[in-house]
Parts: structure tokens; C-alpha cells; sequence
């Protein structure tokens, strides 16, 4: 059979192409770029030397979306989002957010934006509220920096130098400084970094607020439980393209017509591939008495499709192929 | 929430974004708060000139001519050196770090003007020497027996060199900052190029016993110009046939030369100055 869940050796049967260009725009709409949505990006290509970073990335989002952008390591995530933020230039294709080509955006349009790089390692001898009221006054509209401190949960160490906090604690001072311009359209690359659990829940929060505020959020990432808890559409980018755009629902469901089944059968542990679940379990039922040993149905997570997706881009991701006991033929 | 339709008009076009002048005044006070708190650049910047003061002063305190002694001719040259180091080797030693660090890329994000960031380096730059020259003149009067000048037209001189000096070394220092690869590297590229200026141009030997080619060479530099107008605010007028070889301090001269490596200085740092270092 064709298809897998975690911790077997069967192959997952994602319809590629046709999942791919469904929700993208269509080639050579390039010129029909109307601004009617937050971001958009058609075949946008970036090369350095002989590395291919983006090789024609297509993606739409609409104001008030908030997008997660997953892909291993080396993805093309920090490019395409740099791209857009106006830090890179890109080969080729287009890009407009807000309606405007970020090579050419003006203070207007960066007041716009908030922006969360990956890495920063400045400020460290300015306190977090010193940082944030400096960033504040750079905005027409900022925040106040107590409203910005209480949002990313930094109210204890408001007063402590920015080099003297931990990983996920400087982290969120990063946050702060995105938001405090009350951006339309926020990016946020890998934001929860060296975050602890709580904070991550927190920063989850914060994420939904932004989202009733009705901001543009994009944000990469490599946990797919943020991405399914965040997002409203999952990009799934690879060796700079991007493998399909769909709602982590409708991505990680995408097999759900197909479901696994598990027992154990003569002290062997069995699974199958099948459309009609129910039906196998009536059959195996009959088969082996009122109570079938070890029974499990699983339906593929969005991990398991994220991984699919990958693997079968040729990625360099391993995935593991554990031998998960027979399987009916 | 999603899909929600377009804006048809921002609702913040509207609002007024800060001016350049009153960000350059934020970006001031913040530079400012993060030079005086990072002990390293502030123990260089002020420890170091009188550290050399103190030394040097004390070795040499011969008289190099009738009324001057070494330890006075040495203030005026490290009151021109105040000059260079608080705007062309503080500069060119910290951009480099703040591209290195991220600084640059993040306020690259924001509203905030490139010109508002140059004014709170100008600001940076001009406090900072004023605490120096103060430092410096304590010790000078206190141990060396440096003079104050009484004329006002004097203090007139010392300020337009000052601003002038401090103006061009800025600019420079901005122009510069774009030539070290990294910010670990920066200290030993622009360091040497200061040491070099400072043994050609007459602040640690006087100039007058210099090689005459040397004498020719520095004074295609700043600080040649610099150090004489210093000399002219605290030496005696005798003493200037001792540096221009003629019975005036050519101050014309020093405003030309200044004036010239200041527009060369704003024009390469118009051109050539970067907010990120890798290639993009
Ligand atoms: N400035 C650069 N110079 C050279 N190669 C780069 C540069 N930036 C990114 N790349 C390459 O582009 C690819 C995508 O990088 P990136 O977008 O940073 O990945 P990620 O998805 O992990 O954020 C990688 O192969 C990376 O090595
Ligand atoms: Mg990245």
C-alpha cells in the first residue's frame, strides 16, 4: 500500500503538483499585481554565487492573514522573508507589500512594518524599557513602552540591560521592538527561539491579540505545533520553493481519506493502509473475536505530511524509516 | 479574520511621522547612553589621551623654544588629536561592530532617517570631545603650565577649528567605517592609520625637526592642520615660525585643507556607506 504514518517504512502518496499550484498565483501574473493583498510574491528567484536560495517563490497573503512559512534548515525562510522586508534585493520576479516594491519603500511604508530579525545581538547596554521607548518615538503611532513590556511579559526584567538576559528573555525584547510600532503587516523570523514552554503559550497569545487587531503576520518556523496553533495557511518552503500553501487543517488532513489501522495479530504487530477503516475493523472483528489485540487507528499529523512534503522534494532531511512490524499485504 | 478585504486607504497615512531633527536629537541621547555605559570605548577614548598627556608630558618637559615648553606643545597636539580620535577613530572602530551586531540591520527596519542616525553621531562625537578637551586642559594647567588663552578672538579660533575639525574627522570616520571587513578587525586598521598621522603631523615630535618630506606628506592630512590651529589658540605667536616656517599660523590655510577633506569626506560617505556588511 502507499501510504504512512510516523514509524513506518511505507511511502506517503501527496499529490504533489496538483496540491502545489492550487492556491498559488498562476505564472505571468507578475504584471497583474493589484495590492489588494498584504503580501504578494510571484517567481521570486535569489542566487548567491551558485546557490540557488529561491528558485521562484509564489505566495499570497491576505490582510489580516497570519502565514507560517515551515521548511528545514537552509530552506530559503530568512531570504524570502528579508526579501520582503526590503533588506535583500531580489534576481528576479515581483513582490509588493502593502502595495509597494520593498526595494523601493519609503519611511510611510516602514512605519508599516514590524520587523523580528533572527538574530540580533545589539542594544546590550540599553535596558529593555530604554530600547523600548527609544524604538517607540521612531513611529507616528507607538505604543507606550509599558503596554509593549506587559505584551511580551518582560515586566520583571523592564529595567535590566538587554545583555544580561537569557536566550528566550532577549528574544522577546526582539518581539517587543516589532511591535511597537503597531505594525499593519509584522515578520517575525523563528520568534520563539530559546523559548521556555510558558513563554511560548505567552507569546502565542500575544500572536492571537495581533491577529484580532487585525495584523498581517508572517512567520517562519521549525514547530509545526506553533505553525498549526498560529497560523491561518502553512507555507511549506524547500530549497526555495514553496511545496504547497494550504490551512494546517486541510494540510495535515490532506490523507485523510486514507487512514492506518494497527493490531496485533499472533503476537505480530500488523498495520494497513485504508480508505474504509471502519469496514477493516468490522472484518477484523469477526476474525479475532470481540476484542482486537492492540488496536489503533491513526489519521497522518501535519508533521507527517510536512515531512512527506520534504522528503519528497529530495531534501536533505533523513527521514527515519523504522521498520514498524508487518503489514498486510 | 481571514481574507479579509483590502483597506482602500490606510488610515495611517494621516499621522505624522517624527521629524529628522527630533530623531537625530533621540538618536543623540541614546548614543550617548550606550558610549558612557560600554567602559571600554569611554576608558579609550578619555584614559588613554591622558595617559600619553601624563607620560609624555612628564619625560619631555624640556623647553623647545624660548617660553614653550614640550609638555605645552604636546596639549595643543593632543587637543588636535581629540579631535581625531573622538570623531574619525571612534567611529570608524564602532560602526564596523554595530554592523557586525546587528544595530545597523535593525534600525535599517525602521522609520528612523539614515540622516537623523548621522546626527546623533555628530552629537556623540561633539560631547565627547568637549569632555575630553576639558579632561585634558585640567591636566595641562594643573601639571604642565598650559596657558588658557585671555583673547576672545583666540577662543573664536579654537572653536571653529573644534567644529570645523570635529565635522571632517566625522564625516571620515563615517567614510571609513565601510573599509574594516569586520568590527573585530576595525581597531587594528584604524588605529595604525591614527598612530601614523599623529608622528608625522607634529604631536609627538615637533614638527619643525621632521624630515621635510615627512612635513610635505602630512600635510596632505587633517591633522597636520588640526595640530596648527590648536598651536595658534595655546602657543605664543612667536612660536609659529617654528611649525609654518613664516610669522603667521596660516589659519586660512587650516580652514582650506579642513574644508576640502570635509566635502571629499561627505561625499565618499554619501557613496559608500552601508547599513549591512555581507553582500545582500
Ligand atoms: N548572504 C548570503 N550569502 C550566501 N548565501 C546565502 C546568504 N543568505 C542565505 N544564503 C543561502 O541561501 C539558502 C537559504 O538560506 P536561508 O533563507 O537563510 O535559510 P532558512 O530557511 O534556514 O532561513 C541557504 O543555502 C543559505 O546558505
Ligand atoms: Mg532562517
Amino acid at each position: 500500500m502507499d501510504n504512512c504514518l510516523r514509524n513506518q517504512t511505507a511511502k506517503i502518496a501527496v499529490p504533489k503538483r496538483r496540491v502545489v499550484h492550487e492556491r498559488l498565483p498562476p505564472r505571468g501574473r507578475i504584471a497583474a499585481m493589484t495590492g489588494a493583498k498584504a503580501i504578494e510574491a510571484a517567481e521570486v528567484t535569489k542566487s548567491y554565487g551558485d546557490v540557488k536560495a529561491l528558485r521562484g517563490v509564489n505566495l499570497e497573503i491576505a490582510h489580516g492573514q497570519c502565514v507560517a512559512l515551515l521548511g528545514p534548515n537552509g530552506a530559503g525562510k530568512t531570504v524570502t522573508t528579508e526579501i520582503f522586508e526590503g533588506y535583500r534585493k531580489r534576481d528576479g520576479g515581483d513582490v509588493r507589500v502593502l502595495g509597494t516594491d520593498p526595494n523601493h519603500g519609503d519611511r510611510r511604508w516602514k512605519s508599516r512594518l514590524g520587523i523580528v530579525l533572527q538574530d540580533a545581538r545589539d542594544l546590550t547596554d540599553l535596558t529593555v524599557r530604554e530600547s523600548v521607548t527609544h524604538f517607540s518615538s521612531y513611529y507616528p503611532n507607538g505604543r507606550t513602552s509599558d503596554d509593549v513590556i506587559q505584551a511580551v511579559g518582560l515586566v520583571e526584567k523592564a529595567d535590566a540591560k538587554a545583555g544580561q538576559l537569557s536566550g528566550g528573555q532577549r528574544r522577546r525584547l526582539d518581539v517587543a521592538l516589532g511591535i511597537v510600532g503597531r505594525p499593519d503587516v509584522l515578520f517575525l523570523d523563528e520568534p520563539t527561539t530559546g523559548f521556555d514552554p510558558e513563554a511560548r503559550r505567552q507569546f502565542w497569545d500575544l500572536i492571537d491579540d495581533l491577529k484580532e487587531d487585525g495584523t498581517t503576520i508572517l512567520l517562519t518556523t521549525h514547530y509545526l505545533d506553533e505553525a498549526e496553533h498560529l497560523a491561518d495557511q502553512v507555507a511549506v518552503i524547500n530549497r526555495g520553493r514553496v511545496l504547497a500553501v494550504d490551512s494546517p487543517d486541510a494540510l495535515g488532513n490532506r490523507q485523510k481519506s486514507q487512514a492506518v489501522v494497527q493490531w496485533l495479530e499472533d503476537g505480530v504487530q500488523k498495520s494497513a493502509s485504508t480508505a474504509t477503516p471502519t469496514a477493516l475493523v468490522g472484518e477484523l472483528a469477526t476474525r479475532l473475536g470481540p476484542e482486537i489485540p492492540e488496536l489503533a487507528i491513526l489519521r497522518p499529523t501535519l508533521e507527517d505530511v510536512y515531512l512527506r512534503l520534504i522528503a519528497d522534494d529530495g531534501g536533505d532531511l533523513n527521514i527515519p524509516t523504522v521498520a514498524g512490524g508487518g503489514s498486510r499485504g | 479574520m481571514a481574507e479579509a478585504t483590502a483597506p482602500t486607504s490606510n488610515p495611517k497615512a494621516t499621522l505624522r511621522m517624527p521629524t529628522t531633527l527630533a530623531l537625530g536629537w533621540r538618536r543623540t541621547r541614546i548614543e550617548l547612553r550606550q558610549f558612557f555605559r560600554d567602559k571600554e570605548s569611554a576608558f579609550f577614548t578619555f584614559a588613554l589621551p591622558m595617559f600619553l598627556m601624563i607620560i609624555f608630558g612628564s619625560v619631555f618637559n624640556t623647553e623647545i623654544a624660548p617660553g614653550v615648553t614640550f609638555a605645552q606643545y604636546f596639549v595643543a597636539g593632543m587637543i588636535a588629536s581629540g579631535v581625531v580620535y573622538t570623531g574619525f577613530q571612534n567611529l570608524a572602530i564602532t560602526i564596523p561592530q554595530e554592523r557586525d551586531d546587528g544595530t545597523l540591520k535593525r534600525l535599517q527596519g525602521t522609520p528612523m532617517p539614515k540622516a537623523s542616525y548621522f546626527i546623533g553621531k555628530i552629537g556623540l562625537v561633539l560631547v565627547a570631545y568637549v569632555a575630553q578637551v576639558i579632561l585634558l586642559g585640567i591636566i595641562g594647567v594643573l601639571f604642565f603650565k598650559l596657558e588658557l588663552p585671555t583673547e576672545a578672538s583666540k577662543w573664536l579660533t579654537f572653536a571653529w577649528v573644534s567644529v570645523l575639525g570635529l565635522l571632517c574627522c566625522t564625516l571620515l570616520g563615517l567614510a571609513f567605517s565601510s573599509v574594516p571587513k569586520s568590527g573585530r578587525g576595525a581597531p587594528a586598521i584604524v588605529s595604525p592609520v591614527v598612530l601614523v598621522l599623529q608622528f608625522t603631523s607634529g604631536v609627538f615630535f615637533v614638527f619643525s625637526q621632521l624630515p621635510v618630506w615627512m612635513q610635505h606628506l602630512a600635510s596632505l592630512f587633517p591633522l597636520k592642520w588640526l595640530v596648527q590651529g590648536m598651536q595658534s589658540v595655546f602657543l605664543p605667536e612667536s612660536f609659529a615660525s617654528q611649525t609654518t616656517g613664516t610669522d603667521s599660523w596660516q589659519l586660512g590655510q587650516v580652514a582650506l585643507v579642513l574644508g576640502i577633506w570635509t566635502i571629499g569626506g561627505l561625499a565618499v560617505a554619501l557613496l559608500t556607506f552601508r547599513w549591512q556588511s555581507r553582500s545582500r
